[in-house]
């Protein structure tokens, strides 16, 4: 028996999906592929935008050298097509049939124009599973309009709530092309729904989903708070946006990395082991409120649905951000973190991407994942499981293909052409 | 007419907050029968959303926090002290007749009281257990507590928001609790998908700060494979383009206070179009006309741009704009996008539900629809114990003499 055939297979082992290459689905079919579906991506000849995006292999632009195209294709495989022609558009259909999902992000008119959206591939395949990320959603005339990650973050709230204490400065996106990202998730929930609904009474079904709502009800409460109170939630530097201001959180520590100060004491036990920490570190006269810590000491725990009117809670409150503050300014960073962890408390320390990559705990649970790149003669560490399943392991089986790189197998033996 | 498209699954629901809840209330507006299994002695506060705000009224309680009920539209909700014998007896019945058990306890807690998976699979073998928790089960920090801005900060979302030179600006709000409970939804549902295929349950460990370090993977790749580390000189600057692949790409101030405007030029075709929008001589430099043109010059297009965009309505910009095609959009308030925007109306986006002690409130829907499968959202989020006699009578088959006096003892 060979080591393929013992392998534990990936929970979505036995699913096919073909993927329109683009910016917004990519990290769906990424997330199906891991998963252990077959998921075909298909570009046009000339390579997806994917491929042109920086950064690139040793900064030399290069069309199998993104980055952008590595990450968001691992383990899938590639074809070319130029669905301007006749003759590739049938290839198209016949890889469609053979398919059981369609995820795409174009232009709603532009499959239309086709003869390749949802309504022409049903007539083929009456139980296919289409699934659409439009900015809008398809049936809204703005998603014909010119979208960027950066758009859709501004007009559908996640901008609003992010930035800093100071309002003349602007607010802020967030790193990471996070709205294709959520875009991308819900696709593939979407996706997973409605395999199971195919599974079980065999239809098929269009799945329409929109970057613009996906945002919207991303933004925790500043939403809910809008929905219930309206009130408008103001940004605030590092910390949740609030209808009324609230304590910074983040201090900087003596090494010169930030961190996030966390939940402050609210229990008895909480308010002992920051006095005891403070003792310690021989910080106690310093911290000018150790009296109301003291306080904190005396209740069994400190009733927050108070902070809004009782002004001890408060002072009492403010006294344990304080003093979690004053301990971060006094300490290297991890020696914060792990003393807090250590204390019951959850604090973190603001990593940039590559520290957390680099962390012993996340090298520990396997989160490396070296990913072999033949034609390179190379191996380079990729990103890992974002869900670790015990029984069906995700896994990276291999790179990102190279533009074409899968023609034959597809075309030539898998579904003829 | 609740969705029917998961209503053969029930899931025996443990969770709490947003980074779990927000998960099972997306399957259960898509039909899944989720239980709720809160902790009567607790009064179910270990999810303290129940009593904090918002409130729609003057009336407070474990009943009417306004996220609470956000998050955990149609759900059904019962009662169980897993303290006790009979306690333990009765979760193991509701276990045997569930699909998935799902938790977001901190690690190992629900193992502690007697279920962890392997127990869990002697009840009923095909089980699928998805726990889910900011470090995950296993490694070094697995004792770890966390919550969304703890998780956000470790994974490297909150250092990669913000501008050079200035503290973290992160995200104002849980992100990674949404993101948490967006891949606790796939895990279930993958699972499932598996679980059908091969007749085979399985745990899943789910970790928040691991889930959200892959959210930055162009970052990681940067680092692995070109040595170039995010942490370096005048970075973050995340309202520009990732990696200058547009230029311009920000979001620049507009007529009014604290009003602004986002817009990206995708190419020198969108350039072009914005040169021909903005009638500045400026803009018509011949050096811009290219992307690395663009690049060496970002800050004073940025300048520029702002002076530009600083006289005008960001509504009026935008909308000129996106009639040439020039990706551009308002940065909206959460009173423009939920009551001011037609789109999020049309789409259906806060539909009312009926909460039996709230009343009719809006909450919020998904951004997805199936077009012979949708969801529904009627009902509003259960109270304490609400469902007790349908679960416990209807589906675990009590009679009415055992209900009592298991609610007489404190069990339920």
């Amino acid at each position: 028996m060979s080591a393929e055939q013992v392998e534990p297979q990936g929970a979505l082992t036995g699913l096919r999906v073909v993927e329109l290459t683009s910016e917004p689905a990519s990290f769906a079919g990424k997330l199906l592929a891991d998963m252990g579906a077959e998921v075909i991506v298909v570009e046009p000849p000339a390579g997806s935008i994917l491929r042109a995006r920086p950064p690139f292999l040793g900064d030399v632009m290069g069309r199998e050298r993104s980055l952008v195209w590595w990450h968001y294709n691992t383990s899938k495989l590639g074809v070319t097509l130029d669905l301007d022609l006749h003759e590739d558009r049938q290839r198209f259909r016949t890889l469609v049939e053979s398919a059981d999902v369609l995820i795409e992000a174009e232009p709603p008119r532009r499959l239309a124009r086709l003869d390749l959206d949802y309504p022409h591939l049903r007539e083929r395949k009456p139980d296919l599973v289409m699934v659409s990320i439009t900015p809008f959603g398809r049936n809204d005339p703005q998603s014909e309009q010119a979208s960027t990650d950066l758009t859709v973050l501004a007009a559908g709230g996640p901008v609003w709530s992010c930035g800093y204490d100071d309002h003349s400065l602007p607010p802020i996106r967030g790193w990471g092309n996070q709205g294709y990202n959520i875009a991308s998730l819900y696709a593939v929930m979407g996706a997973l729904i409605a395999i199971l609904v195919r599974d079980e009474r065999g239809i098929g079904q269009h799945v329409d989903v929109s970057m613009h709502a996906a945002a919207n009800v991303t933004t925790e409460q500043a939403t809910y708070t809008w929905l219930l109170v309206q009130q408008i939630v103001q940004r605030q530097t590092g910390r949740h946006a609030e209808a009324q201001r609230s304590l910074p959180t983040q201090a900087l520590c003596s090494d010169g990395r930030w961190v996030n100060t966390g939940v402050p004491p609210r229990v008895r036990k909480e308010f002992v082991a920051v006095h005891d920490w403070l003792r310690e570190l021989g910080l106690l006269e310093e911290f000018t409120d150790s009296v109301l810590l003291e306080l904190g000491m005396e209740r069994e725990r400190l009733d927050l649905s108070k902070l809004g009117d009782d002004v001890e809670v408060q002072a009492i409150f403010a006294a344990g951000r304080e003093a979690m503050m004053l301990i971060a300014s006094k300490l290297p960073s991890y020696e914060f973190f792990q003393g807090a962890h250590a204390r019951g408390m959850p604090v973190a320390i603001i990593y940039s991407p590559e520290e957390v990559f680099e962390d012993s705990h996340f090298r520990a649970r396997g989160f490396q994942t070296p990913v072999e790149h033949p034609e390179l003669g190379q191996t380079f560490l990729y990103p890992g499981a974002p869900i670790r399943f015990e029984g069906s392991p995700w896994r990276i089986r291999a790179r990102a293909p190279l533009l074409g790189e899968h023609n034959e197998v597809v075309f030539g033996r898998r579904v003829g052409s | 007419m609740s969705s029917n498209a998961l209503s053969h699954l029930r899931i025996c629901d443990l969770t709490g907050q947003l980074a779990g809840a927000g998960a099972t209330k997306i399957l259960a507006a898509f039909g899944a029968q989720v239980i709720r299994v809160e902790d009567p002695v607790a009064r179910g506060l270990w999810d303290i959303l129940r009593s904090i705000g918002p409130f729609v009224d003057e009336r407070r309680g474990v009943n009417l926090g306004g996220g609470f009920n956000n998050h955990n539209v149609e759900k059904l909700g019962i009662t169980l002290n897993l303290r006790t014998e009979r306690g333990q007896d009765l979760f193991r019945k509701l276990i045997s007749v569930s699909d998935v058990v799902t938790e977001n306890f901190a690690a190992g807690v629900l193992a502690r009281r007697g279920f962890s998976y392997e127990q869990l699979k002697a009840i009923k073998r095909d089980i699928v257990y998805v726990s889910n928790c900011g470090f995950g089960q296993v490694g070094p920090y697995k004792e770890f507590k966390s919550w969304g801005p703890v998780a956000q900060a470790i994974c490297g979302l909150t250092f990669s928001a913000g501008l050079p030179d200035l503290p973290p600006a992160g995200w104002g709000y849980s992100y990674m609790d949404h993101g948490g409970a967006y891949f606790m939804a796939v895990a279930i549902l993958a699972a499932i998908f598996h679980r059908n295929r091969t007749g085979e349950g399985q745990w899943v460990d789910l970790s928040c700060t691991e889930a959200g370090a892959t959210l930055t993977g162009p970052a990681i790749l940067d680092y692995t494979v070109n040595g170039r580390p995010q942490r370096r000189e005048g970075m973050p600057h995340s309202n520009r383009s990732q990696y200058g692949e547009m230029v311009p790409h920000g979001i620049y101030p507009a007529r009014g206070e604290d009003r602004w405007v986002a817009i990206a030029c995708r190419d020198d075709d969108d350039w072009r179009a914005l040169c021909n929008a903005l009638q500045e001589p400026w803009a018509s430099h011949p050096d811009y006309a290219t992307l690395a043109g663009r690049r060496a010059a970002e800050d004073e297009i940025d300048r520029r741009l702002a002076e530009w965009t600083r006289e005008r309505e960001a509504g009026s910009v935008a909308a000129l704009l996106r009639m040439d095609q020039i990706p551009a959009a308002a940065v909206r308030r959460p009173d423009e996008r939920i009551d001011g925007d037609p789109s999020t109306r049309a789409w259906g986006l806060w539909p009312v539900v009926k909460h039996s002690e709230i009343g009719e409130v809006r909450v919020e829907g998904l951004p997805l629809h199936l077009s012979q499968t949708d969801w529904e959202m009627e009902r509003g989020a259960p109270c304490l114990g609400e469902h007790n006699e349908r679960v416990y009578g209807e589906i675990l088959g009590l009679s009415r003499a055992e209900m009592d006096e298991l609610a007489a003892e404190g069990t339920i």
